[in-house]
């Protein structure tokens, strides 16, 4: 069974009809790309996925791990295994990075049934998920993402995807804002997460970041439609001929 | 910050109602309603109380006569009618506190229920409670432990009878009783309240707290604090509130005076949690309190800390005058109103002395269809030499019926002092609910910790024991707020 099956998807923004029928099947341990010029639906697609408020499905289906998601409200879709790495993450004034942590492990965790986490597991285990992302327990002290450089606010949702251990992670243009040394720290920390059991949707506006993230698949996508699908090639030749080239051809 | 999660669970156990709403069926001895100078007689001689202090309150009693009822604050109510409140009702056979086995189960069986188990606190908690129920205290825990260290902890109506000469001396010293239309009704017919005072260099050894309830129909709750610290002493008092939930409205005016001497430091917090009403309005404690404290001596201080969740209307200015040299007052406040509740709530800051230094931060939450306004003064008289304050105001609103409003009121009479003032208003946005939403936080548990976030601040000011508490009733107040 499929991790993720988009079926004819088709969404609008008040009476703007934003995506135009998508089809995409992730399977775990697949990573794909979609790649697409601005304005082509790729931000619209990860908020319809996640189920935000003020988006309207108009057509088609989502289906994660064969059951459809579409009457799921966006909390019980995170809690059923979506995750989304968010292009701008959110400020938080005054609520500290770990304790944001906690509400969000215990939020699944008593979804399932169990007892909150122990402090102690807890703390361990972001200490040791951090290390890995190059996070200090100063920056955990810290309000989320209030004041964090543009590296730090994606090293935060790159944990935020570790410690909540999703099935199907889908990463928004994760490369924006980030120089070259953040970009690899946060690539190795994605590629540290990849497995049999997460899929991966990589949304991207530029290829650079799939030198990092090597995709299985690559979709381009603009108008709302997906408009080539091929292996990791597929980027390179966006890059060289850039989106107009798949435009013109459709 | 666990307390945030801690919080978040207990929201969830909660079942979204005022937890606090139940009646207690005990035989009680009351005043028949209505208020003229033989109420005050009646409740003199309930306490038994010396002839000099029935005189205060006459005298308290002539002057409200001719005062009127203040209409400056931002809040909407139907007139009081004074004749119809009963202004003394005490639980029988309790003619004053006793040791804890004689005081009457069901008694202590409530105040359980309220999560203050007055044995149970003795021993596990090292908070020292004195228990007020409408008009009496009924209970005063630890005082013998107290009395070692010379510290005093009473209901005021004893200190009356044991310690005339400090009553005599401090009563009405900070808020006289002419001070405001509810701080003379007060000095009129007040019926208990707590009594304290810290001897010399004496840090005391726990947290005192005075915990108020309000049972009787138609009562009105009226008590009366009188804190002392002597030189060098330092105590920290809390004080907690709960009503039973009726349709009618009653009317609590307490006042609470502090005096603070020569390096003395007081630390006052409040959770405040009367019942707020219903959604549409009906029912609920109107709470008209005056709070203020003297900084009397050099270097002494006051802070008082607060979390209002409750009470239909909120008139309420904890304040503090800097009288010594270098003295200090803060006041830290959370107001959170929800569906028709009112709150009109800030402080008063007087620097009088050389070098005086207040801090405000006042955090404003407003849901529903309530109201809240913070009301502040800072005033610097020509002595306040380099004087300072620094205010701060956040509203935070929920839903896009409610207001909130800041209304500062600044004068300085000497040129070296400054003053600051900073003051912001936002939501909670739709980016933020989605960001806590898609990390699998239902839309309670995200308000509840982006609202705690908003007041952390504040909430750090608390002790530890209060603010688990109060963290859990801010999540509680805001249920059903959005969505």
């Amino acid at each position: 069974m499929a991790l993720l099956e988009i079926k004819d998807l088709h969404a609008s923004i008040g009476d703007t009809e934003i995506l135009k029928g998508i089809n995409l099947t992730i399977n775990k341990g697949e990573v794909h790309a979609i790649m697409g010029p601005n304005g082509s639906g790729k931000s619209t697609l990860s908020y319809v996925l996640s189920g935000r408020d003020g988006y309207e499905v108009t057509g088609g289906d989502i289906l994660l791990d064969g059951e459809s998601i579409l009457e799921l409200e966006a909390d019980e879709r995170a809690r059923a295994g979506m995750f989304l790495a968010f292009q701008y993450p959110v400020e938080l004034p005054g609520v500290g990075g770990m304790s944001f942590l906690r509400g969000a492990v215990n939020a699944r965790r008593r979804d399932e049934g169990l007892d909150d986490i122990d402090n102690l597991e807890f703390v361990k285990m972001v200490r040791a998920k951090a290390g890995a992302l190059g996070i200090k327990d100063d920056m955990l002290k810290r309000a989320v993402n209030v004041g964090f450089s543009g590296g730090e606010k994606k090293r935060y949702e790159i944990l935020q995807m570790a410690m909540l251990e999703p099935s199907m992670a889908i990463l928004d243009e994760t490369d924006s804002g980030l120089d070259v040394d953040a970009l690899k720290i946060v690539s190795e920390g994605v590629n540290a997460l990849r497995g049999d059991h997460i899929g991966m949707l990589v949304i991207t506006h530029y290829q650079r970041l799939l030198d990092h993230i090597v995709p299985d698949h690559v979709h381009i996508l603009a108008g709302g439609k997906i408009l080539k699908s091929g292996d990791k090639n597929l980027a390179l030749e966006v890059e060289k001929t850039g989106y107009s080239g798949f435009i013109d051809a459709a | 910050m666990s307390a945030t999660m801690e919080t978040i669970r207990q929201v969830e156990e909660a079942t979204g109602k005022y937890k606090y709403g139940f009646v207690t069926d005990i035989e009680v001895d009351k005043a028949p309603k209505g208020l003229s100078e033989d109420t005050i007689r009646l409740i003199s001689a309930k306490k038994n109380e010396p002839e000099w202090m029935l005189e205060l309150r006459l005298k308290a009693y002539r002057h409200w006569l001719t005062m009127e009822e203040p209409d400056w604050a931002k809040l909407n109510y139907p007139p009081i009618d004074y004749q119809d409140i009963h202004y003394y009702a005490a639980p029988k056979k309790a003619d004053g506190p006793k040791s804890l086995d004689e005081v009457d189960p069901e008694l202590l069986k409530t105040y359980e229920k309220l999560g203050i188990p007055l044995k149970e606190q003795e021993m596990l908690a090292g908070v020292a409670v004195d228990a007020v129920f409408d008009s009496v205290s009924v209970a005063t825990t630890f005082r013998e432990k107290l009395a070692e260290a010379g510290v005093i902890f009473c209901p005021i109506s004893e200190a009356i009878q044991n310690h005339p000469e400090m009553i005599k001396e401090y009563l009405g010293s900070v808020v006289p009783h002419g001070d405001n239309y509810f701080s003379a009704l007060n000095a009129a017919v007040f019926t208990d309240g707590s009594f304290v005072y810290i001897p010399k260099g004496v840090r005391c050894p726990m947290e005192l707290s005075t915990y108020f309830r309000i049972n009787e129909m138609n009562t009105g709750q009226f008590e009366r604090t009188l804190i002392i610290a002597d030189e060098g002493s330092y105590v920290s008092y809390l004080e907690g509130c709960t009503a039973p939930q009726r349709d009618e409205n009653q009317l609590h005016a307490a006042v609470v005076e502090l005096v603070a001497m020569t390096d003395a430091e007081i630390k006052y917090s409040t959770v405040q949690n009367w019942y707020p009403g219903d959604e549409n309005g009906k029912g609920g404690i109107y709470n008209f309190v005056t709070k203020r404290g003297i900084c009397k001596g050099d270097r002494s201080k006051i802070s008082w800390t607060q979390v209002e969740t409750g009470s239909a209307i909120t008139w309420k200015y904890p304040s503090c005058i800097l009288m010594g040299a270098d003295s200090i007052g803060e006041f830290y406040s959370v107001a959170v109103t929800n569906n028709a509740q009112q709150a009109d709530t800030g402080t008063k800051m007087i620097h009088i002395g050389p070098r005086t230094k207040s801090t405000i931060i006042a955090k404003g939450i407003a849901a529903g269809k309530s109201d809240s306004t913070y009301r502040g003064l800072v005033r610097m008289m020509p002595g306040a030499e380099t004087g300072r304050n620094f205010t701060q105001c956040d509203s935070l609103l929920v839903g896009d019926q409610c207001g909130a409003h800041t209304v500062p009121y600044i004068v300085s009479r000497n040129p070296s002092a400054r003053i600051e003032h900073e003051a912001t208003t936002s939501r909670i946005s739709e980016d933020q609910m989605f960001y806590c939403l898609q990390r699998g936080m239902t839309e309670e548990d995200a308000v509840s910790l982006i609202v705690n976030g908003f007041c952390k601040e504040v909430m750090k000011e608390l002790p530890m024991e209060f603010a688990v508490e109060a963290q859990k009733l801010i999540g509680i107040s805001l249920e059903g707020s959005v969505g």
